[in-house]
């Protein structure tokens, strides 16, 4: 049975169509990503993968069960986490809160206990805090436990908020851009980090507009350009694609030869 | 010397200045003050676990407290209840009509949560006003006597009126405070403030917003009322005031202007705004100016509350 | 028959004071995404300022349109005063700061003029006209009247006029807006001064009916909200059909339920409302952006 499935998914806004019949597969232990100029609809997709837009069209399928346009948080108890482009951090709590709430789901008990601070509410939180300082220590973020969220900088906010939806031990992970405004050693870390964990069985999905990235950790990639797939394949297949380099690497390799 | 956490140098501190503050009473008069000012602490408490960790508002609070309150007057003659399982009865009420108005209101976002808690706590108010025959109407009712200084005084603790209810509230008080800092740190705690941080990343860590913000709303309800019994036991009296609008926006003007993020500085925002009438007289004519004038201003320059920016305050000056 | 015509027509009276109140949110809303909780203090400052103007002897046309010009400068020093400052706040901060204002006004208002209630001479005369076997006050054609007027001018002049359309603009998408080089502020400043003039306007027209006094604004707030969510948040359209239907519920409940618990009706509606259909009447759907 296909891990993920997304079959003719589409959106339109006010009457214009974000993303149109997207459909692909994602197998468990795969890398891929979703590729295309910006305004292509990238995120637009993963916002409907994730339940965050109810899709106008298309299904998404998660273990052979229809997941189309469910809640965040119940796709989560199925197993599908995410970040997101522009952060969404608790900046109202410490970096080892943060990725402790990574562990809702199995820190979770009955309310009642934690109100009175009863021995099973402790049991929970302490298992949680102890996994939480081990993911902090695998992104390197295990000096800045006791800070502010807030006050971390942008290449440690990225790792903390991958570190939040790893904690969930997802079955899909769907990362936007994670390398976005990261420095190139950051962006090395980064991309280690995402093959470990695609290694020990975890399906991703990624965003991201750095192709050396893209090119280099993906078993598979999807290209969308105006909101529909114009090409998908293997990353050698799709770079020599001309419909892709057509419609955009030829313009991305210009930036990326800038940068 | 052992670190202290946060949560047992907030206990000590409330318990330190419970026990200490008598001796500086210069009259029986203030223990009724400190009473209140518990009192009106243990409801901000609750506004606290709602507005500071959860982020979301209520306006309607003080129908909560009416119901707290008329429970007590009204379970013991009309069900036969002691007054104590009648505070019981009343958060028992309190908490499961907070479940039933919040399931549907809770689903949406900041304004209509607002108005519908207004108008919820309007509609207490005016039942509590409108059913004479068995609220009085508004010149209230009567309320029994707890009877437990009695019993602690055939134990040998013969405390006065005013001296029962000052330490009793404040041990209330103090539970309340234990309980919201619990819950702070535990998990279910978390998930409140996680929603409050951002709602979607909440979602996706796999947090039911709409169950955590259900917890929140009811847990501050049951808060409001165990508060509103506490004011009509210690008065035995209660007029439908105690469930009116500005009793509701007094609840969330102490809140925020303590610090609705933190337990200590909401009483300490209760502190003030419970003084403030007792030392200016003439304040009850500027009472809905000052309390307007203070919500502005805090929410425009102070957003954190007093107590979080005086200590920042002093923390930034002692590195 | 004649009965329900009857309370037809109360409805109807009360109703365009809420479509009133429910048209100054759906502005202010629209320019800003803010809830303006003073927008009931708008209407009970209409009536107050009018009849204290009048009382001190100025005739009833000056001490109305010094009521509301005084009100829309009051509304703009709101804006600028209490709700610029705190632009990007969290929405439980501005909920906090235009409730602040309302009690604040509610305690000036006290200070001001008096906790007294008010009223003064309908604009013509007392008489009631008979319509098919019930009666209606001569005033409440002035506030139905009145209601559907202002509805008609915000039509023209979101529709016809360049200002209107650029507080259109604005409230589709203020950068868009900022960067085709229009006075997002100005608009601001215009949306608060239209909404709180419409709500003293709405104080003018009723007084003499529902009479006043300085508490009687969260009331009208209350059920104003409650029409502009019945038909839609941030539709003109919604807000004027709602805001008559939360009046008629009420007429009718006070007619047939209980004239004590009338002021319930506009929040079951609330919560009906919630339950059933979030977006209003008339609404259109949101989506949120990440």
């Amino acid at each position: 049975m296909t891990l993920l499935s997304v079959e003719g998914l589409g959106i339109a806004f006010g009457g214009i169509k974000a993303v149109h019949d997207v459909s692909f597969k994602v197998e468990p232990g795969e890398i891929v990503s979703v590729i295309g100029p910006n305004g292509a609809g990238k995120t637009t997709l993963f916002n409907m993968i994730s339940g965050v837009y109810q899709p106008g069209s298309g299904r998404v399928v998660l273990e052979g069960e229809d997941v189309t346009g469910m809640a965040p948080f119940r796709l989560a108890q199925r197993g599908m986490s995410r970040t997101f482009q522009n952060l969404q951090i608790f900046q109202n709590m410490t970096v080892l809160e943060n990725a402790i709430s990574g562990f809702h789901l199995q820190e979770k008990g009955p309310v009642l206990a934690d109100l009175l601070h009863l021995p099973s509410s402790r049991r929970r939180a302490r298992a949680a805090d102890a996994g939480a300082r081990k993911l902090l220590a695998r992104v390197g973020l295990e000096r800045a436990a006791d800070r502010e969220a807030g006050n971390l900088s942008y290449g440690s906010l990225k790792r903390l908020e991958i570190a939040r939806a790893l904690a969930m031990k997802p079955k899909v992970l769907l990362l936007d851009e994670p390398a976005a405004g990261c420095n190139a050693v950051e962006t090395e870390e980064i991309d280690h980090l995402i093959a470990e964990v695609a290694a020990s069985g975890t399906a991703i999905l990624l965003v991201e507009h750095d192709m050396k990235m893209v090119m280099r950790i993906s078993s598979h990639i999807v290209v969308l350009d105006h909101g529909e797939k114009i090409a998908e394949g293997a990353p050698a297949e799709v770079s020599r694609n001309p419909a892709v380099i057509a419609a955009y690497l030829g313009t991305e390799e210009g930036a990326d030869a800038d940068g | 010397m052992p670190k202290l956490t946060a949560k047992s140098a907030t206990l000590l501190v409330l318990a330190a200045l419970i026990a200490v503050t008598p001796f500086f009473f210069p009259s029986g008069y203030y223990y009724r003050i400190g009473a209140l000012i518990f009192v009106n602490g243990l409801a901000v408490t609750g506004i606290v676990i709602l507005t500071g960790y959860a982020g979301q508002i209520s306006l309607g609070h003080a129908g909560f407290a009416g119901i707290g309150g008329y429970a007590c007057a009204l379970a013991p003659t009309h069900l036969g209840l002691h007054p104590s399982l009648a505070v019981v009865l009343g958060a028992v009420i309190s908490g499961v009509l907070a479940y039933l108005v919040g399931r549907p209101i809770l689903r949406l976002k900041g304004y209509y949560l607002a108005v519908a808690t207004l108008g919820f706590g309007i509609l207490v108010s005016m039942v509590l006003n409108n059913e004479r025959r068995l609220t009085g109407g508004p010149d209230g009712i009567a309320v029994p006597e707890l009877g437990l200084r009695g019993l602690l005084k055939d134990w040998g603790l013969d405390l006065t009126n005013g001296e029962f209810w000052y330490f009793f509230c404040g041990l209330v008080l103090l539970i309340g405070a234990w309980i919201a800092l619990n819950l702070h740190q535990s998990p279910s705690g978390r998930a409140l403030r996680a929603l409050h941080g951002s709602e979607i990343a909440a979602g996706t860590v796999g947090i039911d917003v709409a169950r955590v913000k259900l917890q929140a709303f009811v847990i501050s309800a049951v808060y409001a009322s165990v508060a509103g019994s506490l004011v009509a036991l210690q008065n035995k009296f209660i007029t439908p005031d105690v469930a009116g609008f500005m009793h509701s926006i007094e609840m969330v003007t102490m809140a925020v202007l303590g610090g609705a993020g933190s337990v200590l500085g909401a009483i300490f925002g209760a502190g003030i705004l419970t003084l403030l009438p007792q030392a200016l007289t003439v304040f009850a004519e500027y009472e809905q100016l000052v309390l307007g004038l203070v919500m502005m201003l805090v929410m425009i320059f102070l957003r954190e509350g007093l107590l979080p920016s005086i200590l920042r305050k002093l923390r930034g000056r002692g590195e | 028959m004649s009965e329900l015509l009857q309370f037809l027509f109360s409805g109807l009276t009360v109703g365009a004071v809420y479509a009133l109140v429910a048209l100054g949110f759906t502005i202010i809303y629209n320019a800003s995404d803010v809830v303006n909780f003073a927008q009931g203090e708008f209407v009970m400052l209409g009536g107050m300022i009018t009849w204290f103007a009048h009382a001190a002897g100025l005739p009833l046309p000056l001490a109305a349109l010094i009521a509301i010009v005084a009100t829309a400068a009051l509304g703009v020093a709101i804006n600028k005063l209490a709700i610029e400052p705190a632009r990007g706040a969290p929405v439980v901060s501005l909920i906090i700061i235009t409730i602040g204002a309302s009690v604040f006004l509610q305690g000036a208002a006290q200070l001001v003029f008096d906790k007294q209630i008010h009223s003064f001479p309908a604009f013509s005369g007392d008489t009631p006209l008979r319509i098919g076997g019930a009666t209606i006050q001569p005033q409440s054609l002035w506030v139905i009247g009145g209601a559907l007027l202002v509805f008609v001018g915000l039509w023209l002049f979101f529709t016809r006029t360049l200002l209107g359309r650029a507080v259109l603009a604005t409230s589709n998408n203020r950068l868009a807006a900022q960067l085709v080089g229009i006075n997002t502020n100005f608009v601001m400043t215009l949306s608060f001064a239209l909404s709180a003039g419409i709500g003293a306007l709405a104080g003018v027209l009723a007084t003499p009916i529902t009479l006043t006094a300085y508490n009687v604004g969260i009331g009208f707030a209350l059920k104003g909200f409650a029409g502009a969510m019945l038909g839609g948040m941030g539709n003109p359209k919604g807000a004027l059909a709602g805001g008559f239907l939360i009046g008629l519920i009420e007429a009718l409940t006070a007619g047939y339920l209980s004239s004590t618990y009338k002021e319930a009706a506009a929040f079951v509606v609330i919560l009906l409302v919630l339950f059933f259909m979030p977006q209003g009447l008339f609404g259109r759907k949101s989506t949120e952006r990440v």
